[in-house]
C-alpha cells in the first residue's frame, strides 16, 4: 500500500482552540501514528476528539492566526538540538516560515509522545530522538499542510493540486493567496488525511540546511527557563545529606542545630538520607551543614578503588559469560606469529551536567505535578507514582530545559524524582518542594559510568592478519536489577557492557568476548555513549597495536577488515583524506586514527597531538561522520565538537575514586571538566547520506580517546592504554 | 599590642653593602629588652632566619609567591582554574583575583579564601625553587621587598592582614604551624643580628 | 537591610550579609539568568559584572557587593554586550546553554578591556568558565566574531 516517500497515517484528533483565554484562533493537529508498527497507540488515536480546550494533551502542532507554528517537542532538550531538529522536520513538510517556528515541551502522555524506539515509554536517550521521529514529525507537517491546502481549495474553488505552499503562504496561479494564519479556522474543519506523501529529498528546503537553533536567543539573554529556574509560590528548597558510603543508612540524627538556622522550615528523613527544607537555598545549605548524623555502614561499600581494580583483575583472569564467539579465538591465537596482551582500566565517571540535578514537585489532590528536566518521563512518573501510591497518569510532568545530562537525568531508578516525591510526602504536601543537588552531591552521589577493566589477548599471523582475539570485560552491569533488564540483558550479558566489542564491524574471524558482571554497591548508569565510552578505546587501540605488529599502516589495516564500499570504510577514507593521512608530521608531533560505530552512526577521527617535555597537547581533531540524512549539519558538527570537548576531560584526567568507600572527588577542582585552553581545533566533515537519520548526541565521543592515544604512540612510540592517560609515562 | 611594643623600641637602621651586588638591611637594637641581651650575633640571626624560612616555605605563603600562576591548597597544586599574573599581579580581565577572592575575608559558603590585598606576590618576590639564602636576601632588599625598611618588615610579619590570613586560612587548609608572635620574634632576632642569610 | 544596585536599580534586601550574591539574585530577586553550577568559584556559571569586572556571584558575599555596580545577564546593555550576544546567536554557540550566561558575561569583560583578543588572551580570560557540553570551539570563534563586529 505504501509508496516511496509516502507514509500511511492514522486518523487523529484535532481540536479547535478558541476563547478560553486565547484571543486568537489556533490550529491544533493531533498525533500521527504510522500504521502497523505501534498498535498500542492506534486505539487512542481513534478515540473521539475531546471538546475544545486550551490544553490538549494529544497534539504535536499548534498554528496561530499570527502564523506562529509551535511544535510540541516530545524529547528533552538538554543541548543536542532536538527541539530545533524536530521542528525542522515539521516545518519542512508544512512549508512553514522558519522565522515563525517555535517549540514547547510535550506533556507526559505516553500514548502520544512515546519514543517510537522505546515501545510505550516517553524518553530521550540512546541518541534516538531524530531517528525515531524522522517519519512521525514529517507526517505531522505533511498532514497539516494537506489540511490547509484543502481548505484553500474550497475557499478559492480551485483544485488542491494547483495550490502551492511556500513560507507559510498558500497561493494559486489565479492570483489568490493566503497565509496559514488566515486559514486556521477553515483548515481545522478539514478531515485529517489518512495518508500523506512526503517530499522528495530534492525538494527539501530546510532538511539539510544549517537552520539556526530555536533555543539560542533565550540561552544567550538569560531568559531561558531551566528546571532550576522554575518557581512556585511558597516553594521550599530541599537539600539532602546522603551517606558518605553507598549502601549506608541513617543510624541517628540530631537536627536541633539545623532547625535553629534562620530560614530552615523542616527536617525530614527519607530513605536516601536527611532532607532540610528552607525558604531559600542558602538557608537549606547552612541547615544541612548543621546536621549531626551517624551512619550505619554495615551494608555499605567500604572498598577502595585499588581493591576494586584488583578484584576486577582477578575476575578477568577467569572465564566469564560468553558475549560473542566467532570462529575459534584460542585456536587462532595458537597460530599467531606475534601476539599482544594488554590490560585497560577505566574509572567510574560522573556525568556532572552544568545544571545540577533538581526537581520541583507539588502534590495535588490525586497525584502530583512535577517541573523538571525530565529525560525519561515514563520512568519518572511511574516511580513518583509508586512513592505517592498513585498511577503514573496522576503525575503530570512539565518538562523544562535541561542544563546538560549526558545520561544522568535518565535514571531507571528515577533517583532525583523519587527523592523529591519522598520529601513532598514527608511534609504532607504542605508546600511545593524544590529538591536541589549541589555540585558535591552530584560528584559524590553515584550513578557513575561503571568502572571497567578489559583484558585483551590478540595476535597476528605470518601474513599480518589477525589470527585470534580474546577479549574479557569486567564491569558492573547498568541494566541488571532495573526495570530495563528484561529488554537489555540476555543470558546474563548486558549489551551495554560489551557493545562496540561483541558487535564490532571489523571482520575478525576468531573473536571471543567474555564479560563478568562485577558486584558493588556503587550505583552505575549510562554515561554519554554508554559502553562505547570504554569499548571503543580498547578496540581502536588494539587495532592500532596489531597494525604496528603486522607492520602495516593503521588506516590500511583497518580498511582491510571492513567491507569494501561499506559506510564504515567510506567514513574512514573520508577522514583520512581530509586529515591528509600519511603525510609526515614534525618531530614531537603525531597523528592517530580511530573509527567506531555507535547508535547507528559512524564516526572516524584523526587526532593531531604534540608531546613536548612530557606535556601532551591535542592540537586538532578532524572527524568524519555518517549519521544518515544530515537534518541539520551545523547541529551535527556542534555535537561532534562538543563530544570531543566532553570526552577530552575523561582522556586527560577525570576519575571518580574511592577511599574506603568514600568518593575522593567533590567539585570541579578535583573533577575538572575540559577548559577552553585545552580545546583543540575541530573540523567536522559530514558524509552525505540518503539513509534514515541515526543518532549524533553520543557517537562523537568514542573515537576520541583512541585517536589521541594512537597519535601519542605515533609521536613518542609510547602506548597509553588506561584512561585517564597516565601522562607521567610521557615524561 | 604588638604594634605598641615595637613603637616603644629605639630602633636604628643602617644600610650597608655586605657583598658584591647585594644590599642587605642590618638592624641593630641598642637595647633589645625583649631578648634580654645587648646584641644579637650573626649566628643567632641565621638560626632565626632558618625558623622564618620554614614559614616562608609553607604553602600558605609559598603558594602565592610564584612566577606565573599561584598554587592552591596544602598539596600546593597549580591553581584551579588556572590564573596568570597579568600586569598588576592580580590576574587578567575575567580572571582577576578579586573576581573570586573577597577583600574582606574567607567566604564560608564557597570555601574560597580571601583577605585584604589578595594577589600574587610581585615577580621579584617569587620564592618557588629559590634557595633559602636568596629568599633571605630578597626580603632584605628594598628594591625587591616592596621598599620595606626593617620596621616595616617587622610590621609586615606582625600585622599585615594578608600575611595574617596564614593563621586564619579557613577550613580545609592548614594554618601556619608557628604562632605569629613567635615568628615575629624570629624576624626581630634575625634583623637584630644583621639579617644574616645562608649562602 | 542591605542595599544593592542591580542592573541600575537599587534593591533593598533583608538578608544576612554573608549570603552569597548568587542566592540573593536567584532566590530573593528572581534574577535566574545567573546560574548555580558549583558554588565554589570553579565553573563561572554564576558570573556577573561588579564594577565592570567578571565577578563570581557564588563567592561574593552580599555584604561585599553593597555600594557597587552589579549587572546580571538580564541587565546587559551597550555595544559590546550586543555584539557578543549577536555573535553567540550567529554561530549558534549554545548547546544545553546553562553555562552561557556566564560565558557571555566573561566575554564582555574581555572585549571591553581588549578590543582584539588573541586565542591566548581568550584562553586566559575565559579559563574560569566551564562548558560541559564542550562548546569552546564556538565560544572562541564567537569572541573573535564579536571583536570583528566591534572594530
Amino acid at each position: 500500500m505504501l509508496i516511496q516517500n509516502s507514509q500511511a497515517i492514522a486518523p487523529s484528533r484535532r481540536s479547535f482552540l478558541k476563547g478560553a483565554g486565547l484571543s486568537t484562533s489556533v490550529f491544533v493537529l493531533g498525533s500521527f501514528v504510522p500504521f502497523g508498527r505501534f498498535a498500542a497507540a492506534e486505539g487512542e488515536a481513534a478515540a473521539p476528539a475531546p471538546a475544545a480546550a486550551v490544553f490538549d494533551p494529544n497534539m504535536f502542532l499548534r498554528i496561530g492566526s499570527d502564523d506562529s507554528v509551535v511544535v510540541l517537542c516530545k524529547h528533552l532538550e538538554m543541548g543536542q538540538g532536538v527541539s530545533t531538529g524536530l521542528a525542522t522536520l515539521v516545518a519542512e513538510e508544512l512549508d512553514a516560515d522558519w522565522s515563525k517556528v517555535g517549540f514547547d515541551f510535550a506533556p507526559n502522555n505516553p500514548k502520544v509522545y512515546n519514543n517510537l524506539f522505546f515501545g510505550s515509554y516517553i524518553g530521550t536517550g540512546g541518541s534516538t530522538s531524530m531517528a525515531n521521529s524522522w517519519n512521525q514529525m514529517r507526517q505531522v507537517g505533511a498532514a497539516a499542510r494537506a489540511m490547509f491546502v484543502a481548505a484553500a481549495a474550497k475557499q478559492w474553488n480551485v483544485p488542491a493540486a494547483e495550490i502551492t505552499v511556500a513560507n507559510a503562504v498558500l497561493a494559486h496561479a489565479s492570483g489568490k493567496s493566503a497565509r496559514f494564519g488566515e486559514l486556521v479556522e477553515a483548515a481545522m474543519q478539514e478531515t485529517v488525511p489518512t495518508a500523506v506523501t512526503l517530499k522528495d529529498p530534492k525538494d527539501w528546503k530546510y532538511i539539510g540546511q544549517p537552520l539556526p537553533r530555536l533555543d539560542s536567543k533565550g540561552k544567550t539573554t538569560g531568559t531561558a527557563t531551566f528546571a532550576i529556574d522554575f518557581r512556585r509560590p511558597g516553594m521550599l528548597t530541599a537539600l539532602v545529606r546522603r551517606a558518605p558510603q553507598f549502601g549506608a543508612t541513617v543510624k541517628s540524627i540530631d537536627d536541633s542545630d539545623a532547625r535553629k538556622i534562620k530560614g530552615v522550615v523542616d527536617v525530614v528523613q527519607i530513605p536516601s538520607g536527611i532532607a532540610v527544607l528552607a525558604n531559600d537555598t542558602w538557608a537549606a545549605m547552612r541547615g544541612r551543614d548543621a546536621l549531626k548524623i551517624t551512619w550505619d555502614n554495615s551494608l555499605a561499600e567500604t572498598r577502595s578503588s585499588d581493591a576494586l581494580v584488583a578484584e576486577y583483575r582477578d575476575l578477568a583472569a577467569t572465564p566469564g559469560i560468553v558475549a560473542a564467539n566467532r570462529g575459534d579465538a584460542a585456536l587462532g591465537l595458537g597460530k599467531a606469529s606475534q601476539s599482544y596482551e594488554a590490560e585497560f582500566t577505566f574509572p567510574f565517571l560522573a556525568h556532572a551536567p552544568m545544571e545540577p540535578l533538581n526537581c520541583t514537585i507539588e502534590l495535588t489532590p490525586d497525584g502530583a505535578e512535577i517541573w523538571a528536566g525530565s529525560q525519561f518521563q515514563s520512568i519518572d512518573d511511574y516511580a513518583v507514582g509508586q512513592v505517592l501510591g498513585v498511577t503514573p497518569d496522576k503525575i503530570r510532568i512539565h518538562t523544562l530545559l535541561g542544563g546538560g545530562s549526558f545520561g544522568r537525568r535518565a535514571n531507571p531508578m528515577a533517583d532525583w524524582a523519587v527523592e523529591a516525591a519522598q520529601i513532598a510526602k514527608a511534609i504532607g504536601g504542605k508546600a511545593p518542594v524544590h529538591l536541589l543537588w549541589t555540585r558535591e552531591d552530584d560528584i559524590k552521589g553515584g550513578y557513575y559510568r561503571p568502572m571497567a577493566l578489559h583484558k585483551v589477548k590478540a595476535g597476528v599471523d605470518e601474513a599480518g592478519r589477525i589470527a585470534g582475539w580474546q577479549h574479557t570485560i569486567v564491569s558492573k552491569s547498568i541494566m541488571i536489577g532495573t526495570a530495563l533488564e528484561p529488554m537489555t540483558v540476555k543470558d546474563g550479558v548486558d549489551a551495554t557492557s560489551v557493545e562496540g566489542v561483541s558487535d564490532t564491524p571489523y571482520g575478525i574471524e576468531n573473536l571471543a568476548v567474555h564479560v563478568h558482571n562485577a558486584k558493588t554497591a556503587i550505583p552505575v548508569l549510562w554515561w554519554r555513549s554508554v559502553g562505547h565510552s570504554h569499548t571503543a578505546h580498547v578496540m581502536e587501540t588494539t587495532m592500532d597495536e596489531l597494525a604496528h605488529l603486522a607492520g602495516q599502516d593503521p588506516l590500511a589495516f583497518r580498511l582491510s577488515y571492513l567491507k569494501e564500499g561499506s559506510r564504515d570504510a567510506a567514513v574512514l577514507k573520508h577522514v583520512a583524506e581530509k586529515a591528509k593521512w600519511g603525510q609526515e608530521m614534525p618531530k614531537g608531533m603525531g597523528r592517530g586514527i580511530a573509527y567506531h560505530m555507535s547508535f547507528g552512526s559512524r564516526v572516524a577521527m584523526v587526532a593531531e597531538v604534540s608531546v613536548e617535555a612530557g606535556a601532551l597537547k591535542v592540537n586538532r581533531v578532524i572527524a568524519a561522520v555518517d549519521c544518515g540524512v544530515a537534518i541539520n549539519p551545523d547541529v551535527i558538527a556542534a555535537q561532534v565538537e562538543g563530544a570531543i570537548g566532553f570526552a577530552l576531560s575523561a582522556v586527560l584526567r577525570n576519575r571518580v575514586t574511592f577511599a574506603e568507600g568514600v568518593v575522593e572527588q567533590g567539585n570541579f577542582d578535583d573533577y575538572e571538566p575540559t577548559r577552553i585552553k585545552e580545546m583543540p581545533a575541530v573540523e567536522v566533515h559530514v558524509v552525505p547520506s540518503a539513509e534514515a537519520p541515526t543518532g549524533i548526541g553520543e557517537p562523537g565521543l568514542p573515537p576520541l580517546a583512541p585517536a589521541i592515544g594512537n597519535a601519542v604512540f605515533a609521536a613518542t612510540g609510547k602506548r597509553l592504554r588506561s584512561l585517564p592517560f597516565d601522562l607521567e609515562l610521557l615524561a | 599590642m604588638r604594634r605598641a611594643q615595637v613603637g616603644l623600641r629605639k630602633i636604628l637602621f643602617l644600610f650597608l653593602f655586605v657583598s658584591v651586588g647585594m644590599v642587605a638591611l642590618i638592624w641593630t637594637a641598642g637595647n633589645n629588652a625583649s631578648h634580654g641581651q645587648a646584641t644579637t650575633t650573626a649566628a643567632e640571626s641565621l638560626a632565626a632566619w632558618d625558623k622564618i624560612a620554614t614559614v616562608v616555605e609553607h604553602p600558605r605563603c609559598l603558594n602565592c609567591h610564584q612566577v606565573d600562576s599561584p598554587l592552591q591548597g596544602d598539596s600546593a597544586r597549580l591553581h584551579v582554574p588556572l590564573v596568570v599574573r597579568g600586569d598588576d599581579n592580580m590576574g587578567v580581565t575575567g580572571m582577576r583575583c578579586t573576581n573570586c577572592h573577597s577583600q574582606t575575608g574567607n567566604n564560608p559558603t564557597s570555601g574560597v579564601p580571601g583577605a585584604p590585598g589578595w594577589s600574587l606576590a610581585p615577580l621579584e618576590q617569587n620564592w618557588q625553587g629559590v634557595a633559602s639564602g636568596d629568599i633571605c636576601r630578597q626580603m632584605l632588599d628594598p628594591a625587591r621587598n616592596g621598599n620595606m625598611n626593617a620596621e616595616q618588615l617587622v610590621h609586615h610579619f606582625a600585622e599585615d592582614e594578608l600575611v595574617g590570613w596564614g593563621w586564619n586560612p579557613g577550613p580545609g587548609r592548614e594554618a601556619i604551624p608557628m604562632p605569629r608572635a613567635e615568628l615575629t620574634d624570629h624576624v626581630k632576632t634575625w634583623l637584630a643580628g644583621g639579617g644574616a642569610c645562608p649562602q | 537591610m542591605i542595599t544593592l544596585t542591580i542592573n541600575g536599580k537599587e534593591q533593598q534586601l533583608d538578608v544576612d550579609p554573608e549570603m552569597p550574591l548568587l542566592w540573593a539574585l536567584r532566590d530573593h530577586l528572581n534574577l535566574t539568568g545567573t546560574k548555580f553550577g558549583c558554588g565554589a568559584a570553579q565553573c563561572g556559571a554564576f558570573t556577573v559584572h561588579i564594577d565592570g569586572e567578571a565577578a563570581r556571584s557564588c563567592s561574593t558575599m552580599v555584604g561585599d557587593a553593597e555600594g557597587r555596580e552589579i549587572v546580571t545577564i538580564e541587565g546587559l546593555s551597550g555595544k559590546v554586550a550586543e555584539a557578543v550576544q549577536a555573535a553567540w546567536q550567529k554561530l549558534d554557540v549554545v548547546q544545553c546553554g546553562y553555562c552561557q550566561s556566564g560565558q557571555i558575561m566573561s566575554a564582555i569583560t574581555l572585549l571591553s578591556a581588549n578590543e582584539k583578543p588573541t586565542d591566548e588572551d581568550i584562553n586566559a580570560s575565559m579559563e574560569g568558565n566551564i562548558c560541559r557540553c564542550g562548546t569552546y570551539v564556538r565560544i572562541r570563534d564567537a569572541i573573535h566574531e564579536a571583536a570583528k563586529a566591534l572594530a
